[in-house]
């Protein structure tokens, strides 16, 4: 145990849940950006996949929506210590777009509209944790949450599921993304606290 | 309320301004909370300073106002924090724009230009209920050569005051902060919607969104 701060009892409830080292439970829904909130219309949205020999696949917005979508529910864990539980999502599983792909890339750089990138591991992305996610709590995903649609990866850090989300670059190697240059940890397990670079 | 809280800390680096710390409380039993303050002065090895807005029924703002005795020991953890952040060896104009209490790290920014004794033109624009909620008063009614102030006041506007009391609008980033020409870097920062909105308004009167950075203090949205 750290030290105790003399006085401070806290406000317990939250209860039996186990969340993550250093979270504390919030019930609305706070926003991580680092600048504006870029507005993009879905007719002007389009999702890339690059591969690392430079192969392009795209999805315009009516092509995602044409894809099997998944109701996704899950605990998210924001890197500014809240989690939130049970949050609700509609998406396209990152398995279904990676399907056709051939590569034998090991990692993913995200680019988003706005220009900020995240970088993690492909392997995060595939088997049922990631998803391309544009529904949230059966409505359309508001622009400051990342709308019209985000990355989904709920069990990293919640930075890693990058809003406004455009391309997927697959690597051989990884690079560090806007995020990770600024700071914070390059892959980001909630679980074992990776807030930080050095964490 | 709010108040300004001075923690002496061994190790720390002196920091950037515009970096927070993460608070940690421990209660006796062992429960943990966890908050993030700006530092509202930077420069300094030894301490760090936060200035923090009691919030009605929140878990840890009122205890650091209003019950925390001083020799009381707590978990600092930092300085963190890379992209909201000015550096004194910046040369281009800046705007700052806050709302409430994300006047913070505005001010450590203010302070950071004073300190280096930098020359790089500073406006201010800050949002508050009243004039009573206003942070800083003396200081920021006597600013430094070379920044400009603008209050702005959403409830309660002072006697003879020539703006009618009112949510920040368009014509006050724009009268308030630098024109998009001078292509300045603005700093905002305070509550999530005061934040969206700004932020929007700075788009689109022409700023690149890349020079916008942007730091919102909860709640949520
Ligand atoms: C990067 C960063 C820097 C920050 N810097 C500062 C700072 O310099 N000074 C400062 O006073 N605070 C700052 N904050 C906010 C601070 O971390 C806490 O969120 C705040 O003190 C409330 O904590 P609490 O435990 O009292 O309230 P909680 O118990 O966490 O929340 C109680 C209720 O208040 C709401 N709430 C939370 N924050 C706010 C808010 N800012 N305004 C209105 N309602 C709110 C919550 O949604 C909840 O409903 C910063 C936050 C971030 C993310």
């Amino acid at each position: 145990m750290g030290i105790v701060t003399r006085g401070f009892r806290g406000r317990r409830g939250g209860g039996d849940v186990t969340l993550p080292p250093g979270q504390y439970l919030e019930t609305g829904f706070p926003v991580l950006s680092a600048g504006p909130t870029p507005q993009i219309a879905p007719a002007a949205w389009a999702f890339e996949i690059t591969t690392e020999s430079g192969q392009e696949h795209r999805w315009s917005w009516a092509e995602l929506q044409a894809l099997p979508r998944e109701d996704i529910t899950v605990d998210i864990h924001c890197v500014t210590k809240w989690s939130k539980l049970g949050t609700r999502w509609t998406g396209v599983s990152l398995d279904v777009l990676l399907s056709g792909i051939d590569t034998s890339a090991s990692y993913a750089l995200v680019h988003s509209y706005g220009g900020y990138t995240t970088n993690l591991p492909l392997a995060d992305l595939r088997q049922g944790q990631a998803w391309v996610a544009y529904g949230y709590d059966g409505r359309p995903l508001r622009p400051e949450h990342g709308g019209p649609a985000r990355l989904l990866v709920p069990h990293l850090y919640f930075w890693k599921s990058a809003k406004w989300v455009q391309r997927l670059e697959l690597l051989t190697e990884d690079r560090l993304g806007f995020w990770e240059r600024a700071g914070y940890h390059a892959y980001g397990d909630p679980w074992r606290e990776q807030r930080y670079a050095g964490d | 309320m709010a108040a300004t809280l001075l923690l002496h800390v061994e190790g720390q680096p002196a920091g950037v301004a515009g970096q927070r710390v993460e608070i940690r409380l421990t209660a006796e039993d062992g429960y943990t909370a966890d908050r993030e303050y700006s530092l509202a002065r930077t420069g300094e090895a030894d301490r760090a300073e936060i200035t923090v807005q009691a919030i009605d029924g929140g878990e840890v703002s009122p205890f650091l106002v209003e019950d925390i005795e001083v020799g009381v020991e707590l978990e600092a953890r930092g300085p963190i924090g890379g992209w909201f952040v000015w550096r004194p060896d910046q040369t281009e104009p800046v705007t700052l724009i806050a709302g409430g209490s994300g006047v913070v790290p505005l001010m450590a920014m203010i302070r950071a230009r004073r300190a280096a004794g930098s020359k790089v033109p500073f406006r201010l624009i800050y949002s508050v209920r009243s004039r009573e909620e206003m942070f800083y008063r003396a200081e920021l009614r006597q600013p430094d050569p070379g920044v400009d102030v603008t209050v702005v006041h959403t409830r309660e506007a002072p006697e003879g005051s020539p703006r009618p009391a009112g949510r920040i609008t368009v014509a006050d980033v724009n009268s308030g902060g630098w024109p998009p020409d001078f292509a300045p870097s603005c700093y905002v920062c305070g509550p999530t919607g005061f934040v969206e909105s700004v932020a929007d308004m700075l788009v689109a009167l022409g700023h690149d969104p890349h020079r916008v950075r942007t730091e919102r203090f909860g709640p949520t949205g």
